[in-house]
């Protein structure tokens, strides 16, 4: 335990997964049915499936963000990328294409094209990232609801639906892509020199430009990467109703993204980043809004308790918070 | 310079003047919460589609479901000096000192659909709206003589402070009081929405151990409905079947659903306030000031039996 405590590398896991487990260790009392999981009609079925599938979005929209939060940026328009991409696939299917590789392809290319905006913005015309990223987040939602014309566009298509209600491996079919999503970029990132750039482009833009990084060429490469993430994402938020809502598909989406890769530990000043993380990150968010919806408070406490929770969560990772901690249990221990 | 000055004079005199003559024309403001639904996109339309007929300038904002934008497009109204303003406020609270700007600069205001709190009811002309009591009345009405009195009920409720949320939530529950043997067993907020619904509506489930003792459900709107229904299927129950689903707003997906069985009741809220708001202005603007505090709108009840011939009367 002591060698566990004193890797500062393992050390960064400690409090999120232990607030993981706070959590539902507070499910275990409150609301035990939590933990139900039965096995029937070949899919797993019960509330721990439950918060992994519906943080899938989360999931897909923080992995992309986690790589833009360590070049020292921030993407604020994946929600509205997500709704964009709904639109799109949505527009595509009314329209009568019925090659789901096209459908798929036409979401993804959207959320590219956002990421490209973003990446071009943000690497080539230096625009800080919280006002590059801004215009798309407010001008996005408009262009999904012109795609739309402004109504909730429903549509019927078995192999799209799949994406967000198909189960595989007895699993919803959303927790394997963003299992998939993880490897990919995992590997990516970890396996290649790449994921060093990323760090080294947060942790001081002009050291690695004198090293011979190109940072733009990285930036504009993690913004499309969270265009492509969130894009997935909302063709998964559109799959699971079979409809494009373009107002509220993926709306405040992008903060919750932002809050997982921070309850996950990580800089928004940049640098050090870890996908799994910000992955328990989306996963204590998820579970924090079942739990309120398990445990029969009336709804309008909601928002309080998700909030207490988050900054807990949050103290809990502060060193200074731990210190103080600390130091309060030290001088207890001498005075009582 | 002097010359300058004089063509500057002029050209004040030109613009005063093109103001005047498009002044004939009545412009009104209309602050729209967002397009939510399909039945708040309707409303929209209709209002858009009345302002046409009339040859009234619309001046339109979407607010995205935020008070704030609200506020600002109203004061953005004022300032441009329209003669009307339409409000449809996203929630009850924070009305109070915007209304009053508008009274201060002279420009009467109408609220259509959910309710605004103001301590001081002379800040705006009259309210026009459906009567959301009364809707979660008839929903509870017609779920109470189905199943005679018996039944565990699961509650989706809208955005939480919405007085259409808590309108029907009243209606619903005064009627549910005359029956001991019925009760909401869970309540949770679905803001409305069909991902949400539909989100909400697989935990209550879970939370009630498969839904096998739950008789039915009652959403306060049909997006949250249609999204539940989803969730219902998803758990191996029948909607309309093993959980009876009732729900309000009569929108075009609901009555579709209606007449595949999947939802058993929607009471309807109609989305055409449009002409009526404008009624209200042009008969200000001809002098009438005493208007009756609530023009009540809606409330026909929908079931199997007459959703097929609505849904080929919208057509």
């Amino acid at each position: 335990m002591n060698a566990f405590l004193s890797n500062p590398q393992l050390r960064r896991y400690l409090w999120p997964v232990a607030g993981l487990l706070l959590l539902l260790l507070i499910n275990l009392i409150i609301s035990p049915e939590f933990f139900n999981l039965t096995f029937k009609d070949g899919r797993f079925y019960g509330s721990l499936i439950d918060v992994l599938n519906r943080a899938a979005p989360i999931a897909l929209l923080a992995i992309g963000m986690t790589l833009v939060i360590a070049t020292g940026g921030v993407d604020l328009s994946v929600g509205s990328v997500m709704a964009i991409a709904g639109a799109v696939s949505a527009y595509l299917i009314v329209s009568g294409v019925d090659s789901l590789t096209v459908i798929i392809a036409g979401g993804l290319a959207a959320g590219l094209v956002g990421g490209m905006i973003n990446g071009l913005l943000v690497g080539y015309m230096n625009i800080q990232p919280i006002v590059a990223t801004l215009i798309l987040m407010v001008a996005g939602r408009g262009v999904a609801q012109l795609i739309n014309e402004g109504q909730i566009v429903t549509f019927q298509h078995e192999a799209f639906s799949f994406l967000g209600t198909g189960y595989f491996l007895g699993l919803p079919f959303p927790i394997i892509l963003v299992i998939i999503t993880f490897v990919l970029v995992q590997l990516l990132m970890r396996r290649t020199a790449l994921g060093l750039y990323v760090e080294a482009v947060g942790a001081n833009a002009s050291a690695s430009r004198y090293l011979g990084i190109n940072a733009r060429a990285i930036k504009l490469s993690v913004y499309c990467l969270a265009g492509l993430c969130a894009a997935l994402a909302g063709m998964i938020a559109a799959a699971d109703i079979k409809g494009s809502d373009a107002n509220n598909a993926g709306l405040w989406l992008e903060l919750d993204a932002i809050l997982a890769v921070v309850i996950g530990g990580a800089s928004l000043m940049g640098g050090r980043f870890s996908l799994v993380l910000s992955i328990i990150g989306a996963l204590i968010i998820q579970t924090l809004t079942v739990t309120i919806i398990m445990s029969g408070i009336p709804p309008k406490f909601n928002l309080l308790i998700k909030a207490s929770a988050i900054i807990l969560v949050l103290l809990m990772q502060s060193p200074r918070f731990q210190q103080q901690l600390s130091s309060l249990m030290l001088w207890r221990k001498r005075h009582g | 310079m002097k010359r300058f000055l004089r063509s500057l004079y002029t050209t004040a005199l030109a613009s005063t003047l093109v103001v005047a003559s498009s002044a004939s024309a009545l412009t009104v403001g209309f602050s729209q919460v967002g397009s939510e639904s399909g039945w708040r996109t309707s409303f929209s339309e209709s209002v858009k589609a009345e302002a046409a007929k009339r040859d009234i300038n619309l001046k339109f904002s979407d607010a995205q479901q935020k008070q704030e934008n609200q506020i600002k497009a109203v004061r953005s109204f004022i300032a441009q000096g329209v003669d009307a303003i339409i409000i449809a406020p996203v929630v009850e609270t924070g009305w109070q000192p915007i209304l009053m700007e508008a009274k201060r600069a002279r420009i009467p205001v109408v609220i259509v659909d959910r309710n605004v709190a103001v301590n001081n009811d002379t800040l705006y002309l009259t309210r026009i709206a459906p009567d959301f009591e009364l809707e979660g009345e008839k929903a509870a009405s017609w779920l109470m003589e189905k199943t005679e009195g018996k039944c565990n009920i699961l509650e989706l409720q809208g955005t939480v402070g919405s007085s259409a949320a808590i309108g029907r939530m009243k209606g619903f529950n005064k009627v549910l009081a005359q029956y001991p043997d019925a009760k909401i067993v869970r309540s949770q907020t679905a803001e409305f929405t069909r991902a949400k619904g539909k989100e909400v509506m697989e935990s209550l489930l879970k939370a009630e151990g498969g839904g096998k003792n739950i008789c039915a459900l009652w959403a306060h709107n049909d997006e949250m409905a249609l999204g539940a229904i989803q969730a219902i299927k998803e758990a191996g129950l029948q909607p309309g079947k093993d959980i009876l689903v009732v729900s309000v707003d009569a929108v075009d997906d609901a009555l579709k659903a209606i007449v595949d069985g999947t939802i058993n009741v929607s009471v309807e809220l109609s989305p055409h306030l449009g002409g009526p708001a404008f009624d209200v202005i042009e008969q200000y603007r001809n002098g009438k000031k005493d208007f009756e505090k609530w023009i009540r709108m809606g409330g026909k009840v929908f079931t199997a039996e007459n959703a097929a011939e609505e849904l080929a009367q919208r057509k």
